[in-house]
Protein backbone atom coordinates (compact mmCIF):
# COMPACT_ATOMS: atom_id res chain seq x y z
CA UNK A 1 0.00 0.00 0.00
CA UNK A 2 2.91 2.25 0.82
CA UNK A 3 4.15 1.75 -2.73
CA UNK A 4 1.00 2.99 -4.41
CA UNK A 5 0.32 5.92 -2.10
CA UNK A 6 1.59 9.08 -3.74
CA UNK A 7 3.66 11.21 -1.41
CA UNK A 8 2.50 14.81 -1.33
CA UNK A 9 5.98 16.29 -1.06
CA UNK A 10 7.23 14.38 -4.05
CA UNK A 11 4.17 15.40 -6.09
CA UNK A 12 4.94 19.00 -5.25
CA UNK A 13 8.62 18.80 -6.19
CA UNK A 14 7.91 16.76 -9.27
CA UNK A 15 5.27 19.22 -10.51
CA UNK A 16 7.38 22.30 -9.84
CA UNK A 17 10.56 20.80 -11.27
CA UNK A 18 8.86 19.34 -14.29
CA UNK A 19 7.13 22.60 -15.15
CA UNK A 20 10.41 24.49 -14.81
CA UNK A 21 12.16 21.89 -16.95
CA UNK A 22 9.38 22.06 -19.51
CA UNK A 23 9.56 25.83 -19.63
CA UNK A 24 13.33 26.14 -19.79
CA UNK A 25 13.86 23.31 -22.24
CA UNK A 26 11.09 24.65 -24.47
CA UNK A 27 12.57 28.12 -24.47
CA UNK A 28 16.26 27.30 -24.71
CA UNK A 29 16.42 23.85 -26.26
CA UNK A 30 13.36 22.59 -28.13
CA UNK A 31 12.49 25.81 -29.96
CA UNK A 32 16.01 26.45 -31.30
CA UNK A 33 16.53 22.76 -32.07
CA UNK A 34 13.20 22.37 -33.86
CA UNK A 35 13.64 25.54 -35.86
CA UNK A 36 17.21 24.58 -36.77
CA UNK A 37 16.00 21.17 -37.90
CA UNK A 38 13.21 22.73 -39.90
CA UNK A 39 15.55 25.22 -41.50
CA UNK A 40 18.02 22.55 -42.41
CA UNK A 41 15.26 20.36 -43.82
CA UNK A 42 13.83 23.15 -45.94
CA UNK A 43 17.28 24.06 -47.20
CA UNK A 44 17.97 20.44 -48.10
CA UNK A 45 14.58 20.18 -49.73
CA UNK A 46 15.21 23.37 -51.69
CA UNK A 47 18.61 22.14 -52.77
CA UNK A 48 17.12 18.84 -53.87
CA UNK A 49 14.30 20.45 -55.80
CA UNK A 50 16.78 22.88 -57.38
CA UNK A 51 18.95 19.94 -58.41
CA UNK A 52 15.89 18.22 -59.81
CA UNK A 53 14.96 21.34 -61.72
CA UNK A 54 18.49 21.69 -63.03
CA UNK A 55 18.39 18.06 -64.11
CA UNK A 56 15.13 18.63 -65.94
CA UNK A 57 16.57 21.74 -67.53
CA UNK A 58 19.64 19.83 -68.58
CA UNK A 59 17.44 17.16 -70.06
CA UNK A 60 15.47 19.82 -71.89
CA UNK A 61 18.65 21.38 -73.18
CA UNK A 62 19.97 18.02 -74.25
CA UNK A 63 16.76 17.22 -76.06
CA UNK A 64 16.87 20.61 -77.74
CA UNK A 65 20.48 20.11 -78.70
CA UNK A 66 19.65 16.76 -80.14
CA UNK A 67 16.77 18.27 -82.04
CA UNK A 68 19.03 21.00 -83.36
CA UNK A 69 21.64 18.46 -84.28
CA UNK A 70 19.07 16.33 -86.08
CA UNK A 71 17.79 19.42 -87.88
CA UNK A 72 21.30 20.41 -88.85
CA UNK A 73 21.96 16.92 -90.09
CA UNK A 74 18.80 16.99 -92.13
CA UNK A 75 19.69 20.39 -93.49
CA UNK A 76 23.11 19.16 -94.43
CA UNK A 77 21.66 16.13 -96.18
CA UNK A 78 19.23 18.35 -98.00
CA UNK A 79 21.97 20.73 -99.07
CA UNK A 80 24.18 17.90 -100.18
CA UNK A 81 21.35 16.37 -102.10
CA UNK A 82 20.49 19.69 -103.69
CA UNK A 83 24.10 20.30 -104.58
CA UNK A 84 24.51 16.90 -106.10
CA UNK A 85 21.22 17.35 -107.99
CA UNK A 86 22.37 20.71 -109.23
CA UNK A 87 25.73 19.28 -110.24
CA UNK A 88 24.07 16.42 -112.03
CA UNK A 89 21.71 18.78 -113.75
CA UNK A 90 24.60 20.99 -114.76
CA UNK A 91 26.58 18.09 -116.16
CA UNK A 92 23.49 16.79 -117.94
CA UNK A 93 22.80 20.21 -119.29
CA UNK A 94 26.36 20.66 -120.45
CA UNK A 95 26.34 17.26 -122.04
CA UNK A 96 23.10 17.99 -123.82
CA UNK A 97 24.37 21.29 -124.95
CA UNK A 98 27.62 19.77 -126.15
CA UNK A 99 25.72 17.07 -127.93
CA UNK A 100 23.49 19.61 -129.56
CA UNK A 101 26.42 21.80 -130.47
CA UNK A 102 28.23 18.85 -131.89
CA UNK A 103 25.25 17.78 -133.89
CA UNK A 104 24.80 21.30 -135.09
CA UNK A 105 28.45 21.57 -136.05
CA UNK A 106 28.37 18.26 -137.84
CA UNK A 107 25.25 19.32 -139.68
CA UNK A 108 26.84 22.58 -140.61
CA UNK A 109 30.00 20.88 -141.71
CA UNK A 110 28.00 18.43 -143.76
CA UNK A 111 26.14 21.25 -145.39
CA UNK A 112 29.36 23.14 -146.07
CA UNK A 113 30.92 19.99 -147.50
CA UNK A 114 27.86 19.50 -149.69
CA UNK A 115 28.08 23.08 -150.87
CA UNK A 116 31.78 22.82 -151.47
CA UNK A 117 31.23 19.59 -153.30
CA UNK A 118 28.55 21.14 -155.44
CA UNK A 119 30.73 24.18 -156.13
CA UNK A 120 33.68 21.96 -156.95
CA UNK A 121 31.57 19.80 -159.23
CA UNK A 122 30.21 22.86 -160.96
CA UNK A 123 33.69 24.19 -161.41
CA UNK A 124 34.91 20.83 -162.64
CA UNK A 125 31.97 20.72 -165.05
CA UNK A 126 32.61 24.25 -166.20
CA UNK A 127 36.32 23.57 -166.55
CA UNK A 128 35.57 20.31 -168.34
CA UNK A 129 33.21 22.19 -170.63
CA UNK A 130 35.73 24.90 -171.29
CA UNK A 131 38.47 22.33 -171.77
CA UNK A 132 36.21 20.34 -174.08
CA UNK A 133 35.34 23.42 -176.02
CA UNK A 134 38.99 24.36 -176.16
CA UNK A 135 40.05 20.86 -177.19
CA UNK A 136 37.23 20.70 -179.62
CA UNK A 137 38.18 24.03 -181.11
CA UNK A 138 41.82 22.93 -181.52
CA UNK A 139 40.80 19.60 -182.95
CA UNK A 140 38.31 21.27 -185.17
CA UNK A 141 40.83 23.76 -186.36
CA UNK A 142 43.12 20.98 -187.29
CA UNK A 143 40.58 18.41 -188.50
CA UNK A 144 38.26 20.70 -190.33
CA UNK A 145 40.71 21.69 -192.84
CA UNK A 146 38.98 19.35 -195.20
CA UNK A 147 35.20 19.31 -195.79
CA UNK A 148 34.88 15.50 -195.40
CA UNK A 149 36.19 15.49 -191.97
CA UNK A 150 33.80 18.31 -191.05
CA UNK A 151 30.95 16.26 -192.33
CA UNK A 152 31.94 13.25 -190.24
CA UNK A 153 32.25 15.34 -187.15
CA UNK A 154 28.91 16.88 -187.55
CA UNK A 155 27.51 13.40 -187.88
CA UNK A 156 29.20 12.36 -184.70
CA UNK A 157 27.73 15.25 -182.77
CA UNK A 158 24.34 14.52 -183.91
CA UNK A 159 24.70 10.95 -182.75
CA UNK A 160 26.03 12.00 -179.46
CA UNK A 161 23.20 14.46 -178.91
CA UNK A 162 20.63 11.78 -179.38
CA UNK A 163 22.47 9.56 -176.99
CA UNK A 164 22.42 12.18 -174.36
CA UNK B 1 26.41 -27.87 -19.07
CA UNK B 2 23.32 -29.70 -17.91
CA UNK B 3 25.33 -31.56 -15.30
CA UNK B 4 26.73 -28.32 -14.06
CA UNK B 5 23.27 -26.95 -13.51
CA UNK B 6 22.12 -30.06 -11.67
CA UNK B 7 25.17 -29.82 -9.47
CA UNK B 8 24.54 -26.17 -8.87
CA UNK B 9 20.89 -26.67 -7.99
CA UNK B 10 21.56 -29.57 -5.63
CA UNK B 11 24.12 -27.38 -3.91
CA UNK B 12 21.55 -24.62 -3.73
CA UNK B 13 18.93 -26.77 -2.03
CA UNK B 14 21.40 -28.00 0.55
CA UNK B 15 22.59 -24.55 1.47
CA UNK B 16 19.06 -23.22 1.43
CA UNK B 17 18.06 -25.77 4.00
CA UNK B 18 21.10 -24.88 6.04
CA UNK B 19 20.22 -21.21 5.89
CA UNK B 20 16.59 -21.69 6.94
CA UNK B 21 17.61 -23.89 9.85
CA UNK B 22 19.80 -21.05 11.11
CA UNK B 23 16.81 -18.69 11.03
CA UNK B 24 18.19 -16.03 8.65
CA UNK B 25 17.93 -12.41 9.62
CA UNK B 26 17.85 -11.25 6.01
CA UNK B 27 14.38 -10.19 4.93
CA UNK B 28 14.38 -9.69 1.14
CA UNK B 29 10.92 -8.10 1.22
CA UNK B 30 12.05 -5.35 3.55
CA UNK B 31 15.29 -4.84 1.65
CA UNK B 32 13.50 -4.52 -1.69
CA UNK B 33 10.78 -2.25 -0.33
CA UNK B 34 13.44 -0.07 1.21
CA UNK B 35 15.32 0.15 -2.09
CA UNK B 36 12.40 1.03 -4.28
CA UNK B 37 10.74 3.39 -1.80
CA UNK B 38 11.64 7.01 -1.25
CA UNK B 39 14.02 7.91 1.59
CA UNK B 40 15.32 10.87 3.56
CA UNK B 41 18.89 9.67 3.14
CA UNK B 42 20.77 8.55 0.06
CA UNK B 43 22.37 5.29 0.88
CA UNK B 44 25.09 4.56 -1.73
CA UNK B 45 26.87 1.89 0.33
CA UNK B 46 27.48 1.13 3.96
CA UNK B 47 29.26 4.15 5.35
CA UNK B 48 28.59 6.24 2.24
CA UNK B 49 25.33 7.88 3.20
CA UNK B 50 24.17 11.28 2.08
CA UNK B 51 21.81 12.88 4.62
CA UNK B 52 19.31 14.95 2.69
CA UNK B 53 17.55 18.03 4.04
CA UNK B 54 14.18 17.66 5.72
CA UNK B 55 11.76 20.48 4.94
CA UNK B 56 8.54 20.54 6.90
CA UNK B 57 5.70 23.04 6.91
CA UNK B 58 4.26 22.82 10.40
CA UNK B 59 1.05 24.86 10.56
CA UNK B 60 2.43 27.27 7.99
CA UNK B 61 5.82 27.55 9.69
CA UNK B 62 8.78 26.13 7.71
CA UNK B 63 11.15 23.81 9.55
CA UNK B 64 14.40 22.82 7.85
CA UNK B 65 17.06 20.48 9.23
CA UNK B 66 19.31 17.65 8.07
CA UNK B 67 17.93 14.14 8.18
CA UNK B 68 21.16 13.09 9.93
CA UNK B 69 19.56 14.46 13.11
CA UNK B 70 17.22 11.47 13.15
CA UNK B 71 20.13 9.08 13.60
CA UNK B 72 22.39 8.67 16.59
CA UNK B 73 25.98 7.44 16.39
CA UNK B 74 24.79 3.81 16.37
CA UNK B 75 22.67 4.53 13.36
CA UNK B 76 19.50 4.15 15.35
CA UNK B 77 16.45 6.32 14.82
CA UNK B 78 15.93 9.01 17.43
CA UNK B 79 13.37 11.82 17.75
CA UNK B 80 14.61 15.31 16.89
CA UNK B 81 13.14 18.75 17.47
CA UNK B 82 9.72 17.32 18.28
CA UNK B 83 9.60 15.15 15.16
CA UNK B 84 10.19 11.49 14.71
CA UNK B 85 10.80 9.35 11.63
CA UNK B 86 9.21 5.97 11.29
CA UNK B 87 8.93 3.71 8.21
CA UNK B 88 10.08 6.47 5.93
CA UNK B 89 7.63 9.07 7.20
CA UNK B 90 8.01 12.01 9.54
CA UNK B 91 5.51 12.48 12.36
CA UNK B 92 5.17 14.81 15.28
CA UNK B 93 6.68 13.13 18.32
CA UNK B 94 4.62 12.70 21.47
CA UNK B 95 6.02 12.87 24.98
CA UNK B 96 7.39 9.33 24.78
CA UNK B 97 9.21 10.03 21.51
CA UNK B 98 6.68 7.92 19.61
CA UNK B 99 4.90 9.09 16.45
CA UNK B 100 1.73 10.91 17.48
CA UNK B 101 -1.64 10.62 15.83
CA UNK B 102 -1.83 14.35 15.36
CA UNK B 103 -0.93 14.92 11.71
CA UNK B 104 -3.03 18.01 11.00
CA UNK B 105 -1.14 20.91 9.45
CA UNK B 106 2.12 19.01 9.03
CA UNK B 107 3.30 18.96 5.42
CA UNK B 108 6.47 17.30 4.24
CA UNK B 109 8.41 19.00 1.43
CA UNK B 110 11.69 17.27 2.15
CA UNK B 111 14.34 16.90 -0.51
CA UNK B 112 14.15 13.14 -0.48
CA UNK B 113 16.30 10.72 -2.42
CA UNK B 114 13.85 10.85 -5.32
CA UNK B 115 13.77 14.63 -5.37
CA UNK B 116 17.57 14.80 -5.25
CA UNK B 117 17.80 12.26 -8.02
CA UNK B 118 15.33 14.28 -10.05
CA UNK B 119 17.45 17.40 -9.59
CA UNK B 120 20.45 15.49 -10.89
CA UNK B 121 18.48 14.31 -13.91
CA UNK B 122 17.27 17.84 -14.51
CA UNK B 123 20.82 19.15 -14.39
CA UNK B 124 21.75 16.44 -16.86
CA UNK B 125 18.83 17.31 -19.13
CA UNK B 126 19.76 20.97 -19.08
CA UNK B 127 23.40 20.23 -19.75
CA UNK B 128 22.67 17.85 -22.63
CA UNK B 129 19.98 19.82 -24.39
CA UNK B 130 21.32 23.31 -23.86
CA UNK B 131 24.66 22.21 -25.31
CA UNK B 132 22.85 20.54 -28.22
CA UNK B 133 20.85 23.71 -28.83
CA UNK B 134 24.18 25.56 -28.75
CA UNK B 135 25.68 23.29 -31.37
CA UNK B 136 22.63 23.82 -33.58
CA UNK B 137 23.33 27.53 -33.41
CA UNK B 138 27.06 27.11 -33.90
CA UNK B 139 26.97 24.87 -36.95
CA UNK B 140 23.68 25.98 -38.37
CA UNK B 141 22.72 24.24 -41.58
CA UNK B 142 25.60 21.78 -41.26
CA UNK B 143 25.57 18.08 -40.44
CA UNK B 144 25.13 17.28 -36.73
CA UNK B 145 28.17 16.44 -34.63
CA UNK B 146 28.86 14.54 -31.43
CA UNK B 147 26.02 14.50 -28.93
CA UNK B 148 23.89 16.38 -31.45
CA UNK B 149 24.07 13.50 -33.91
CA UNK B 150 23.08 11.01 -31.21
CA UNK B 151 19.98 12.90 -30.11
CA UNK B 152 18.90 14.33 -33.43
CA UNK B 153 17.47 11.07 -34.82
CA UNK B 154 15.56 10.59 -31.56
CA UNK B 155 14.15 14.11 -31.71
CA UNK B 156 13.21 13.62 -35.36
CA UNK B 157 11.67 10.25 -34.54
CA UNK B 158 9.51 11.84 -31.85
CA UNK B 159 8.52 14.60 -34.24
CA UNK B 160 7.79 12.45 -37.28
CA UNK B 161 6.70 9.08 -35.92
CA UNK B 162 5.05 10.13 -32.68
CA UNK B 163 3.81 13.72 -33.01
CA UNK B 164 3.11 14.08 -36.73
CA UNK B 165 1.74 10.56 -37.10
CA UNK B 166 -0.65 10.78 -34.16
CA UNK B 167 -1.55 14.43 -33.72
CA UNK B 168 -1.64 15.58 -37.31
CA UNK B 169 -1.11 19.10 -38.61
CA UNK B 170 -1.30 20.73 -35.16
CA UNK B 171 1.58 18.66 -33.84
CA UNK B 172 3.97 21.55 -33.35
CA UNK B 173 2.16 22.90 -30.30
CA UNK B 174 2.73 19.63 -28.44
CA UNK B 175 6.33 19.00 -29.43
CA UNK B 176 7.94 20.67 -26.38
CA UNK B 177 5.81 18.64 -23.97
CA UNK B 178 6.35 15.36 -25.82
CA UNK B 179 10.11 15.88 -26.07
CA UNK B 180 10.32 16.85 -22.41
CA UNK B 181 8.38 13.86 -21.08
CA UNK B 182 10.24 11.49 -23.35
CA UNK B 183 13.69 12.61 -22.26
CA UNK B 184 12.64 13.19 -18.64
CA UNK B 185 11.30 9.65 -18.34
CA UNK B 186 14.15 8.09 -20.27
CA UNK B 187 16.90 9.87 -18.37
CA UNK B 188 15.30 9.09 -15.02
CA UNK B 189 14.69 5.47 -15.98
CA UNK B 190 18.39 5.14 -16.81
CA UNK B 191 19.50 6.97 -13.67
CA UNK B 192 17.31 4.59 -11.67
CA UNK B 193 19.24 1.66 -13.13
CA UNK B 194 22.57 3.06 -11.95
CA UNK B 195 23.95 1.49 -8.79
CA UNK B 196 22.57 3.48 -5.89
CA UNK B 197 20.11 5.21 -8.18
CA UNK B 198 16.69 6.26 -6.98
CA UNK B 199 13.53 4.65 -8.26
CA UNK B 200 12.05 7.95 -9.43
CA UNK B 201 9.98 6.91 -12.45
CA UNK B 202 8.87 3.86 -10.45
CA UNK B 203 7.29 6.17 -7.90
CA UNK B 204 3.56 6.63 -8.23
CA UNK B 205 3.72 10.32 -7.27
CA UNK B 206 5.97 11.05 -10.25
CA UNK B 207 3.94 9.10 -12.76
CA UNK B 208 0.79 10.66 -11.28
CA UNK B 209 2.09 14.14 -12.04
CA UNK B 210 3.16 13.22 -15.56
CA UNK B 211 -0.16 11.50 -16.30
CA UNK B 212 -2.10 14.42 -14.85
CA UNK B 213 -0.26 16.85 -17.09
CA UNK B 214 -1.14 14.70 -20.10
CA UNK B 215 -4.76 14.64 -18.92
CA UNK B 216 -4.87 18.42 -18.48
CA UNK B 217 -3.33 19.09 -21.88
CA UNK B 218 -5.74 16.64 -23.49
CA UNK B 219 -8.79 18.16 -21.83
CA UNK B 220 -7.80 21.74 -22.51
CA UNK B 221 -6.93 21.13 -26.14
CA UNK B 222 -10.14 19.17 -26.76
CA UNK B 223 -12.06 20.69 -29.65
CA UNK B 224 -15.75 20.62 -30.48
CA UNK B 225 -15.61 17.22 -32.07
CA UNK B 226 -13.73 15.76 -29.06
CA UNK B 227 -16.39 16.91 -26.61
CA UNK B 228 -19.07 16.03 -29.13
CA UNK B 229 -17.83 12.47 -29.05
CA UNK B 230 -18.07 12.40 -25.30
CA UNK B 231 -21.46 14.03 -24.76
CA UNK B 232 -23.18 12.98 -27.97
CA UNK B 233 -21.29 10.09 -29.47
CA UNK B 234 -22.16 10.03 -33.17
CA UNK B 235 -24.01 6.98 -34.36
CA UNK B 236 -25.31 6.08 -30.90
CA UNK B 237 -29.07 6.39 -30.17
CA UNK B 238 -30.06 9.26 -27.87
CA UNK B 239 -31.58 7.01 -25.23
CA UNK B 240 -28.16 5.42 -24.64
CA UNK B 241 -26.74 8.77 -23.54
CA UNK B 242 -27.23 8.10 -19.78
CA UNK B 243 -24.88 5.14 -20.20
CA UNK B 244 -22.56 6.55 -22.83
CA UNK B 245 -21.78 9.86 -21.15
CA UNK B 246 -20.54 8.36 -17.86
CA UNK B 247 -18.58 5.73 -19.78
CA UNK B 248 -16.94 8.38 -21.94
CA UNK B 249 -16.23 10.57 -18.91
CA UNK B 250 -14.62 7.66 -17.10
CA UNK B 251 -12.67 7.04 -20.29
CA UNK B 252 -11.11 10.50 -20.00
CA UNK B 253 -9.60 9.48 -16.69
CA UNK B 254 -8.76 5.86 -17.37
CA UNK B 255 -6.38 6.83 -20.14
CA UNK B 256 -4.00 8.86 -17.97
CA UNK B 257 -4.56 6.41 -15.13
CA UNK B 258 -3.23 3.65 -17.34
CA UNK B 259 -0.25 5.84 -18.21
CA UNK B 260 0.44 6.38 -14.52
CA UNK B 261 0.20 2.71 -13.58
CA UNK B 262 2.06 1.42 -16.64
CA UNK B 263 5.18 3.48 -16.08
CA UNK B 264 5.15 2.99 -12.30
CA UNK B 265 4.61 -0.76 -12.51
CA UNK B 266 7.10 -1.43 -15.28
CA UNK B 267 9.95 0.42 -13.66
CA UNK B 268 9.23 -0.79 -10.15
CA UNK B 269 8.87 -4.38 -11.36
CA UNK B 270 12.24 -4.18 -13.08
CA UNK B 271 13.87 -2.97 -9.88
CA UNK B 272 12.12 -5.67 -7.85
CA UNK B 273 13.26 -8.42 -10.20
CA UNK B 274 16.89 -7.34 -10.16
CA UNK B 275 16.87 -6.91 -6.39
CA UNK B 276 15.19 -10.30 -5.97
CA UNK B 277 17.87 -11.97 -8.06
CA UNK B 278 20.53 -10.46 -5.84
CA UNK B 279 18.55 -11.38 -2.74
CA UNK B 280 18.86 -15.02 -3.78
CA UNK B 281 22.54 -14.87 -2.91
CA UNK B 282 21.75 -13.73 0.61
CA UNK B 283 18.76 -16.03 1.03
CA UNK B 284 20.82 -19.07 0.14
CA UNK B 285 23.89 -17.64 1.87
CA UNK B 286 25.96 -19.28 -0.81
CA UNK B 287 28.58 -17.85 -3.07
CA UNK B 288 27.67 -20.51 -5.64
CA UNK B 289 24.43 -18.69 -6.36
CA UNK B 290 26.44 -15.59 -7.09
CA UNK B 291 27.35 -16.31 -10.72
CA UNK B 292 23.82 -17.43 -11.49
CA UNK B 293 22.27 -14.41 -9.85
CA UNK B 294 24.73 -12.09 -11.50
CA UNK B 295 24.10 -13.70 -14.86
CA UNK B 296 20.34 -13.31 -14.53
CA UNK B 297 20.64 -9.83 -13.07
CA UNK B 298 22.93 -8.79 -15.92
CA UNK B 299 20.41 -10.09 -18.40
CA UNK B 300 17.65 -8.26 -16.55
CA UNK B 301 19.70 -5.10 -16.53
CA UNK B 302 20.02 -5.21 -20.30
CA UNK B 303 16.31 -5.86 -20.51
CA UNK B 304 15.72 -2.90 -18.20
CA UNK B 305 17.86 -0.67 -20.40
CA UNK B 306 15.48 -1.55 -23.19
CA UNK B 307 12.42 -1.14 -20.96
CA UNK B 308 13.70 2.29 -19.90
CA UNK B 309 13.59 3.41 -23.51
CA UNK B 310 10.42 1.52 -24.34
CA UNK B 311 8.42 2.96 -21.44
CA UNK B 312 9.53 6.48 -22.27
CA UNK B 313 8.45 5.83 -25.85
CA UNK B 314 5.10 4.33 -24.85
CA UNK B 315 4.29 7.17 -22.46
CA UNK B 316 5.13 9.72 -25.15
CA UNK B 317 3.32 7.82 -27.88
CA UNK B 318 0.13 7.38 -25.86
CA UNK B 319 0.18 11.01 -24.77
CA UNK B 320 0.50 12.01 -28.41
CA UNK B 321 -2.40 9.73 -29.31
CA UNK B 322 -4.60 11.30 -26.64
CA UNK B 323 -3.68 14.78 -27.87
CA UNK B 324 -4.36 13.63 -31.39
CA UNK B 325 -7.81 12.42 -30.36
CA UNK B 326 -8.49 15.77 -28.73
CA UNK B 327 -7.56 17.92 -31.72
CA UNK B 328 -8.70 15.63 -34.52
CA UNK B 329 -11.25 17.10 -36.90
CA UNK B 330 -14.11 14.78 -37.78
CA UNK B 331 -15.65 16.50 -40.72
CA UNK B 332 -18.16 14.18 -42.31
CA UNK B 333 -17.30 10.58 -41.75
CA UNK B 334 -16.80 9.14 -38.30
CA UNK B 335 -14.35 6.33 -38.81
CA UNK B 336 -12.91 6.13 -35.28
CA UNK B 337 -9.53 6.52 -36.89
CA UNK B 338 -9.78 3.18 -38.71
CA UNK B 339 -11.22 4.31 -41.98
CA UNK B 340 -14.12 1.88 -41.63
CA UNK B 341 -16.86 4.16 -40.30
CA UNK B 342 -20.42 4.62 -41.48
CA UNK B 343 -21.85 7.75 -43.08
Amino acid sequence: MELVTPNFGLIFWQLVTFLIVLFLLTKFAWKPIMSALRERETSIENALSAAEKAKLEMQGLKAENEKLLAEARMERDKILKEASDAGNALVENARNKANEEGSRLIAQAREAIENEKLAALTEVKNMAAALSVDIAERILRKELSDPQAQQALAQDYIREVTLN
Amino acid sequence: MKKLFILLFSFLTITAQAASSEGGEFKPGDMITHHIADDYTWHFADGAVLYLPVILIDNGKPVVFSSSNFYNEHHELVPYNGYVMEHGHIYRANAAGEPSEDKAGLMDFSITKNVASMFISVALLFFVFFSIAGSYKKNAGKAPRGMQSFFEPIIIFIRDEIAKANIGPKYERYMPYLLTIFFFIWFNNLLGLMPGGANLTGNIAVTLVLATLTLLITVFSGNKSYWGHIFATPGVPKWLAPIMIPVELIGIFTKPFSLMVRLFANITAGHIIILSLFSLIFIFESIAVGPLSVAFATFMNFLELFVALLQAYIFTLLSAMYFGGAVEEHDHVDDMGHGDGGH
